[in-house]
């Protein structure tokens, strides 16, 4: 990892107040993620990948341990740090063009009208929105949508990417296209990058560490470095050194979905 | 566009076309159901040599003020019932038990209160929308998803931002809805308001045939009532659906 640390979890652990006591869910997971880093974070479904999100997004508070932005505590959201929501929540009163210049128009990031037009169209382009430009979203396909978030959270420039499974509710096509317009992005506009997934496929493909996640309470099993160099495009999944390591990584999650079954098996005997 | 106005028109020559039958049959004695050509000539004499017009007139004025105040009041109280989950959970058994009144019942009450002028009157339309109003705007706002706030927030919003640039756009369709239900509620709680010593206005002129046993302008008047009901619904559906064109559905 490259130094110093832009997002840092320290020691964090996070419990939700259940119907029986409290719940853990995060249990003491700590890592830091570098200037420019593509981190994935992957693990069985319901283990705690969205809370870890939500505290760097600064939506929820650890119960103990700090989660660090460049050395600071996290106090609560900011246009410093773009959030795609697993949900998308593209807002549906407003039209593309309109939901791109969302952020623009607040006080926070004021842009002068011109910059706002310019920014818009950019976006528009880069994302194939342009000819949707006047829809309103309940117009646009699941793909559209997704894209529209993500040109929705770009236009606001955030140094950081906040990705819950951006790509889960697309077709194998359409994903596909979607890593690598991601990816065609990012290296013209270098972001600090958190994405969730639960594919081990696009993680390897994508990221330039894994993060492999436990069920809940959640602990990390183990960090991975992605050696391939970006630029990266589809052939590398023709790789063998791709192949090899997407089966370490997919073997590791595997193990950690049966640990979960075996938890909620015995939980339920 | 033919076969549409034919597909609306339809079902009133249905109607019209059962009430002869009815009225022919020789089941009902003729004197307790008039034709509708009778009611229809009626309905013009009215019209134009007597009272129809300031009836109409009057107890649009009515519905309308009362639907304005009930209206002005129920969507902030909506509003803040809706967004506040902890607060609704209390109040929301206290409006129950008040929507559940009928104002017919209220009416002994508020002549003792509020006399039996204009005002009384327009307090029972005002009762009755904002009670309608208030729970289809708390059942719709306490519906918006978080999500919306929690985006715009990750973009940089303040709390006026949020409220100005999301709650209300997310607002509107809810308010329009709660004033459809509330127009529809106050047309129907017309006759009782005007059960207050009113001389002029539909109601009134519903009861004062029933005191002569003039059934054809008993028709007349509650034949009216439903059709300006249906216009106002009609145009606030058009107006709808011209502002919140954005939505999946329009109610
Ligand atoms: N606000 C909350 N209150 C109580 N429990 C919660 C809350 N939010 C999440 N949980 C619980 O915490 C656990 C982790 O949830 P989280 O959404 O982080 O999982 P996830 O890893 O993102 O799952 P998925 O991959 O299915 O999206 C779940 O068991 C969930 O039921
Ligand atoms: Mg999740």
């Amino acid at each position: 990892m490259k130094h110093p640390a832009r997002i840092s979890f320290q020691n964090v652990a996070l419990e939700f107040s259940g119907d029986s006591g409290p719940v853990k869910v995060v249990d003491n997971v700590s890592y830091e993620i570098g200037n420019g880093e593509f981190v994935s974070v992957i693990g069985p479904s319901g283990c705690g990948k969205t809370t870890m999100m939500n505290m760097v997004a600064g939506f929820l508070q650890p119960t103990s341990g700090h989660v660090l932005i460049d050395g600071k505590p996290v106090k609560g959201p900011g246009p410093d740090r773009g959030v795609i929501f697993q949900e998308y929540g593209v807002f549906p009163w407003l039209t593309v063009h309109d939901n791109i210049d969302f952020g623009l128009t607040l006080s926070a990031n004021k842009k002068s009208r011109t910059e706002r037009h310019e920014i818009c169209n950019r976006y528009m382009n880069l994302m194939g929105l342009s000819d949707f430009a006047n829809a309103y979203p309940k117009m646009l396909s699941g793909g559209m949508r997704q894209r529209l978030a993500i040109a929705r959270a770009y236009a606001v420039n955030p140094q950081f990417l906040l990705m819950d499974e951006p790509f889960g509710a697309l077709d194998a096509q359409t994903r596909a296209h979607m890593q690598d317009l991601l990816l065609q992005v990012l290296q013209t506009e270098g972001k600090t990058v958190m994405l969730i997934t639960h594919s081990v496929e696009e993680a390897v493909y994508m990221s330039s560490r894994i993060v492999v996640m436990t069920a809940r309470p959640t602990r990390i099993r183990e960090i991975i470095e992605v050696p391939f160099p970006y630029p990266r495009d589809p052939s590398l999944h023709e790789d063998p050194l791709f192949g090899q390591l997407r089966s370490r990584v997919r073997s590791m999650v595997m193990r950690e979905y049966a640990a979960q079954a075996r938890q909620t098996h015995e939980a339920t005997d | 566009m033919l076969k549409r106005v034919a597909l609306i028109l339809a079902p009133w020559f249905v109607i019209v076309g059962l009430w002869y039958g009815l009225a022919y049959s020789g089941l009902i004695n003729e004197a307790l159901i008039p034709t509708p050509h009778a009611v229809a000539t009626r309905f013009w004499e009215l019209l134009t040599q007597a009272r129809l017009p300031l009836d109409i007139w009057m107890s649009t004025q009515r519905v309308f003020l009362g639907v304005t105040l009930g209206i002005t009041l129920a969507v902030p109280v909506g509003f803040v019932l809706g967004w506040y989950k902890q607060i609704r959970s209390f109040i929301d058994p206290l409006i129950n038990f008040f929507r559940a009144l009928p104002p017919i019942a209220l009416i002994p009450l508020v002549v003792v209160y509020f006399g039996i002028g204009e005002f009384a009157k327009v307090v029972i339309l005002f009762y009755a929308s904002f009670f309608a109003g208030v729970i289809v705007m708390y059942e719709g706002i306490a519906q918006i998803s978080p999500i919306y706030v929690r985006v715009a927030r990750t973009l940089g919003a303040t709390d006026s931002e949020i409220f100005r640039k999301v709650i209300i756009p997310l607002t509107v369709p809810h308010m329009l809805t709660a004033l459809r239900v509330a127009l529809g509620v106050a047309w129907a709680t017309l006759v009782a308001s005007e059960l207050i010593a009113a001389q002029q206005g539909l109601g009134a002129l519903i009861q004062n045939a029933s005191s002569f046993f003039q059934l054809d302008i008993i028709y007349v008047g509650i034949i009216c009532i439903g059709f300006i009901a249906l216009a106002m619904d009609l145009s606030i559906r058009a107006f709808t659906r011209r502002l919140v064109s954005w939505q999946d559905r329009i109610a």
